[in-house]
């Protein structure tokens, strides 16, 4: 019904925050790449991406389904009071389960790309040693 | 049948974008983000759904079908859009100064 509009809530968050990162890392210059070759702010892009990406499509399957239309109230649940507790109740279970799903692969991708980048690091750091 | 499709596009899109990886001119990558997150969401609504009310896990049908072409058809939209307005190749800029 409305399930979207949590993501879509952690999306706009999210590209707030990483604006803001991205003006605090050229402020400073100073930045988490040199540790990992991650900067924050691009860490966040991804999030981002995978967060709007999925909403653009979801909000055009609801669009679909004729539960959302382009004029007020745009959710179609909103013009029946029956139909707004259960539209609720879809947001607060199957929207944050959406938006916790995302997080949690993204948190995934992140650790997989830190683990890769510190070894790739290690290997430039540490020489290759001969026979002793 | 939209979220095997969508699933499927995420797929394809990520090998296209691991091979051309890590040249990513034409940003092949955003695409490949957009069908990750809705194939994520989706799965998300499905999982929830079963188990919740139960039922087929997936809708197999024409009009299931139809969406699914028409969600890759809206990410392959919004992806073309945002390469037209980059334009990474400066063919734009090429046509404008001619």
């Amino acid at each position: 019904m409305a399930c979207f509009l949590v993501p879509m809530t952690e999306a706009i968050v999210t590209t707030v925050v990483q604006k803001v990162v991205e003006n605090k890392e050229k402020k400073t210059g100073v930045n988490h790449a040199e540790k990992t070759g991650l900067t924050w702010s691009r860490r966040l892009s991804w999030l981002n991406k995978l967060l709007w990406g999925g909403t653009i499509l979801l909000a055009f399957e609801h669009l679909w389904h004729g539960e959302i239309v382009p004029w007020p109230p745009f959710l179609t649940a909103m013009e029946n009071p029956a139909d707004v507790a259960p539209m609720l109740h879809e947001v607060a279970t199957i929207g944050v389960s959406m938006a916790v799903l995302v997080t949690i692969v993204w948190g995934i991708i992140i650790i997989i790309a830190e683990a890769k980048s510190r070894g790739l690091s290690e290997i430039k750091i540490a020489p290759v040693r001969g026979d002793q | 049948m939209w979220l095997i499709l969508t699933a499927l596009a995420a797929i394809v899109t990520t090998i296209i974008w691991y091979v051309k990886a890590p040249d990513d001119k034409y940003k092949v990558g955003l695409l490949s983000w957009i069908f990750w997150g809705a194939t994520l969401m989706w799965l998300a609504d499905h999982v929830m759904a079963y188990l919740m009310e139960g039922g087929e896990f997936f809708e197999i049908n024409l009009d299931a079908t139809l969406l699914g072409i028409s969600v890759i058809i809206v990410a392959l939209l919004v992806w073309v859009i945002v390469l037209l307005v980059s334009d990474p190749k400066g063919v734009f800029k090429k046509i404008l100064k001619i």
